[in-house]
């Protein structure tokens, strides 16, 4: 359960991107997660609705992209998604293969609120 | 009036900003940083009692131990060793992170070392993705856990630069497929340095303690 520390991390994130566009209120939240990451959506927007209480991005929507995590062969170069379990290249077995994708963990863009100028 | 703001900003940005920092503490007092991960019970505390054993009288070492609950076991045994020892309590969270390991480097007499070993909170999926600082990520994997475990928690074996087979004095008693096991490690991570070795009757220690006494006095 380390999706506290992460929704901390989303927040003063936003946060601090949200002050220094002049932003009064964060409305939405664009996170691309890679599945390697291993973070539960449901435990972020659990813990999101506490933290964000009382900040700019209360009540803020959080949108996951999740982008699957991507094995390559070297052998064959086919691809193919790493699924629930690691295995070997599913069209030629080589095991000699490398991780190409699903470790990204990153805040995206966010819109806000801001005051005319 | 709405806006959109592009960020894309890693969400670890913050926690790996005061690993590095941690870092440059460590390269100051020309300390070698060791995070020890592994799951609960692989034997993260008999492998640092046993390394202790082992020292070359140049290596002087200090430990912070992580756990989640306020007991202070683990850090005892080391503390009786004559080690100096940091308890860390997590207050329930699952791992150690850069902001915890620099409130420890505080309590330890930095000057007095060239070697930290850090034990993270025993869990395969949560230490993974925060970096504390240290120079060396090694993973404690050990027998009787299984030769599956690469491939149901590939995320820990990615960021690796060592890897620790543990407990191999059991290897008549499970069915442990030492291939399958090592493949599973080469396809996440190829060519990872790995020593398997017994805490419990010391085979293996040799290799791992000339490997760690060169890292520690060429730091
Ligand atoms: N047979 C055998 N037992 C071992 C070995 N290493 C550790 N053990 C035993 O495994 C159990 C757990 O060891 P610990 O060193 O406490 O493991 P840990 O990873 O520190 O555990 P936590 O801190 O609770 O997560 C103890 O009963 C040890 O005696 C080994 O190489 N062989
Ligand atoms: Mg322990
Ligand atoms: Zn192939």
């Amino acid at each position: 359960m380390h999706e506290l520390a992460i929704t901390e991390s989303i927040l003063s994130i936003a946060d601090q991107a949200a002050k220094e566009n002049n932003g009064t209120k964060v409305t939405d939240i664009y996170l691309i997660l890679g599945q390697l990451s291993s973070i539960v959506d449901d435990s972020v927007q659990f813990y999101w609705d506490h933290i964000s209480l009382g900040t700019v991005c209360e009540g803020a929507v959080l949108h996951f992209e999740r982008r699957p995590a991507m094995l390559r062969c070297k052998s064959c170069n086919h691809q193919y998604p790493l699924g629930e379990i690691l295995q070997t290249c599913p069209n030629c077995q080589s095991p000699d293969v490398f991780i190409e994708a699903g470790e990204e963990m990153l805040v995206h863009h966010i819109d806000i609120l801001r005051e005319e100028p | 009036m709405s806006q959109r703001v592009e960020i894309v900003k890693r969400i670890m940005d913050s926690n790996d900003r005061l690993a590095q920092n941690n870092q440059a503490i460590l390269d100051q007092n020309h300390i070698f940083g060791i995070n020890l991960m592994a799951s609960p019970g692989a034997g993260k505390t008999s492998f640092i009692l046993e390394t202790i054993k082992r020292l070359p009288a140049e290596i002087k070492l200090g430990v912070i131990e992580g756990d989640t609950a306020p007991v202070t076991i683990d850090s005892d045994k080391i503390a009786a060793a004559g080690i100096p020892a940091v308890q860390i309590n997590t207050g329930g969270e699952c791992h150690l992170d850069a902001n915890m390991i620099e409130m420890a480097l505080d309590e330890l007499p930095l000057e007095d070392l060239n070697l930290i070993m850090v034990e993270n909170v025993g869990n395969l999926i949560c230490p993974a993705a925060f970096q504390l600082g240290t120079h060396a990520n090694i993973l404690i994997a050990s027998i009787p856990e299984g030769d599956d475990k690469p491939y149901k928690y590939p995320n820990i074996y990615r960021g690796l630069d060592v890897l620790i087979l543990n407990k191999i004095d059991l290897t008549p008693y499970i069915d442990f497929r030492m291939d399958y096991f090592q493949q599973g490690v080469e396809m996440l991570n190829p060519g990872l340095k790995t020593f398997a070795l017994s805490a419990k009757t010391g085979e293996g220690f040799d290799a791992w303690i000339t490997w760690l006494t060169d890292k520690v006095t060429t730091k």
